[in-house]
């Protein structure tokens, strides 16, 4: 048991390991996320915009279309 | 002069073109992923378990090892952030943009970190919750420019205008880090608190830099890993704007 | 050149003095902050006496920052950013002779009101030279750095609220090191040494804020 009271500092150590791992757990669980609905926002726009060869003419494009086959592939 | 550009080619816009760098970043997140979790957990281990605890400040010490890598985490991201910025703002590479972006939240969480462990230490050790000492004042200040940084990159609706806006922000605040360093250590000399000699940062024991070292890879490889997630999130949210850009144009 | 950049300074100068009241904004937000204080930590002339250059100090700041929207948005949003841009000045000359505008128009004022204040918080008459000196040197400083936050925040909506954001932070060393130079007199520590830190930083912000600022404007004007 004495590990836990961490020779009565535990209200100090605990505490601060837990706001560690609350704020990188947070910051990943909020990066996944955020990763997660851009792809299938990115996944419903391709699908709807179908012929997209026609259409995008910025300097992006060329990048698009290589990602799109690299995505294709697997 | 061929070979010379076409080496600098290499080094410098291999990731130029995103694709590249998501098959890239896909090859090794795994291995981060678990570089962050192994080293971490053998440093909680180590840390909270293992290693004796300090003969003056007993196991309240034991903090220091989220403390300390946390704070140097927070500068090694504020260096990483201006160096992309140059080489974004320079060279106008755009993955050096969105890795300056995507870092600066990181950074953020990591000064967080630093300023709670270090409020967290110093109570038992100073006896209260905040200590206007040099080290903790600058850490506050370098959250502050984070915020700024933050603030000022989503400020802007056109994604380049805001990277390159932030990327001037942070190399005058890198300029200005080391001088506000000097500048709150001079502050402290002035009116330095009485209380805080007694005790200084322990005394290393051997045995304590074990879990430093292992906590230190583990945030290194923690970044990474967040770094690549919030990267490939910025890059589809770069494709969504063409695409919906294209399709209002078209 | 040179008339075309002391025409710039002298055009700000017309300009804020047709504003007529609403330029003297910054001086009466300082005269009003710093006597808040006494409102706030009550009266006792010994309290006052210490917490003194270091209340003007700050209020110095915030009023110094709370002017710096307007360097270029006006002249942003009217065009005439644009126009002086193609004119016969560098950029960098145009942000200096905006920022040394900025500073007559606040600064100057500041520095005239500041020692008035100071009497009316029981600062002790060993610092009043010093912080004349302090300031003289320090708020250039803070309208030069001001200088690349207005730059940034150009033609942004919300960008009065961030200039704070991004200017307070780099504006710490100065705050340090004046109040320091004033205290310092005012203990008998001795100025000297915190007074050519302060100017050190003037020429430093002078030789290297342009730049910044001027590759801000660029983009905004783009």
């Amino acid at each position: 048991m004495s590990f836990f009271e961490m020779g009565g500092y535990a209200a100090y150590i605990w505490p601060a390991f837990g706001v560690g791992a609350l704020v990188l757990i947070g910051l990943l669980v909020i990066s996944l996320r955020r990763l997660k609905s851009r792809e299938a926002a990115l996944l419903r726009l391709e699908a709807a915009g179908g012929g997209r060869r026609r259409r995008g003419r910025g300097d992006g494009d060329e990048e698009d279309a290589e990602t799109e086959k690299e995505e294709a592939s697997p | 002069m061929a070979t010379k550009t076409k080496k600098a080619g290499i080094g410098l816009h291999f990731f130029a073109n995103p694709a590249r760098f998501l098959r890239f970043a896909r090859k090794i997140f795994p291995w981060v992923a678990i570089v962050a979790v192994a080293c971490i957990v053998a440093a909680l281990v180590l840390g909270l378990a293992v290693v004796p605890a300090d003969y003056r400040q007993g196991d309240a010490y034991r903090i220091i090892f989220v403390h300390v890598p946390a704070s140097y985490m927070a500068l090694m991201i504020y260096v990483i952030i201006a160096l992309a910025s140059a080489a974004g703002f320079i060279w106008r590479h755009p993955l050096a943009d969105l890795i300056a972006k995507s870092s600066a939240p990181i950074g953020a969480c990591f000064t967080f970190i630093s300023l709670v462990t270090g409020s967290l230490w110093g109570e038992p050790m100073w006896g209260t919750w905040w200590v206007w000492d040099a080290r903790i004042t600058s850490m506050l200040v370098l959250l502050f420019l984070y915020l700024g940084y933050i603030a000022l990159n989503s400020a802007y609706d056109d994604p380049t205008k805001g990277a390159r806006a932030s990327a001037i922000l942070a190399l005058v605040g890198a300029v200005n880090i080391p001088i506000i360093k000097f500048s709150v250590d001079w502050w402290n000399t002035l009116h330095q608190p009485a209380t805080i000699s007694k005790f200084d940062r322990p005394s290393m024991d051997a045995s304590m830099i074990a879990p430093l070292l292992l906590m230190v890879v583990g945030f290194i490889a923690y970044y990474l890993a967040v770094l690549i997630i919030r990267l490939r999130s910025e890059i589809a949210a770069r494709r969504i704007r063409n695409l919906r850009l294209a399709q209002v144009g078209g | 050149m040179v008339t075309a950049f002391f025409g710039l300074i002298g055009r700000d100068l017309r300009l804020a003095a047709r504003g007529g009241i609403g330029s003297l904004v910054t001086v009466v937000f300082f005269v009003i902050a710093v006597s808040l204080f006494p409102l706030g930590v009550g009266p006792e002339s010994a309290l006052l006496e210490r917490i003194a250059p270091g209340v003007l100090w700050v209020c110095a700041l915030l009023a110094t920052m709370l002017s710096l929207g307007r360097m270029f948005d006006e002249d942003f949003e009217d065009g005439s950013l644009e126009i002086i841009a193609l004119g016969p000045l560098p950029l960098e000359l145009v942000v200096l002779a905006k920022a040394l505008a900025h500073w007559l128009i606040t600064g100057l004022p500041l520095m005239i009101a500041a020692p008035v204040l100071a009497v009316l918080l029981n600062m002790s008459t060993e610092g009043f030279a010093v912080l004349m000196i302090s300031l003289l040197l320090g708020t250039p400083t803070l309208s030069l750095i001001g200088s690349v936050g207005a730059a940034l925040t150009v033609g942004l909506r919300r960008g009065g609220v961030l200039i704070s954001l991004l200017v307070l932070p780099l504006y710490v060393p100065v705050l340090i090191f004046a109040v320091g130079a004033v205290e310092g007199a005012i203990f008998g520590l001795g100025e000297q040494a915190n007074l050519l830190i302060l100017a050190g930083g003037l020429l430093a912000a002078l030789a290297l804020t342009p730049w910044a600022s001027a590759a801000a404007l660029r983009m905004a004007l783009e």
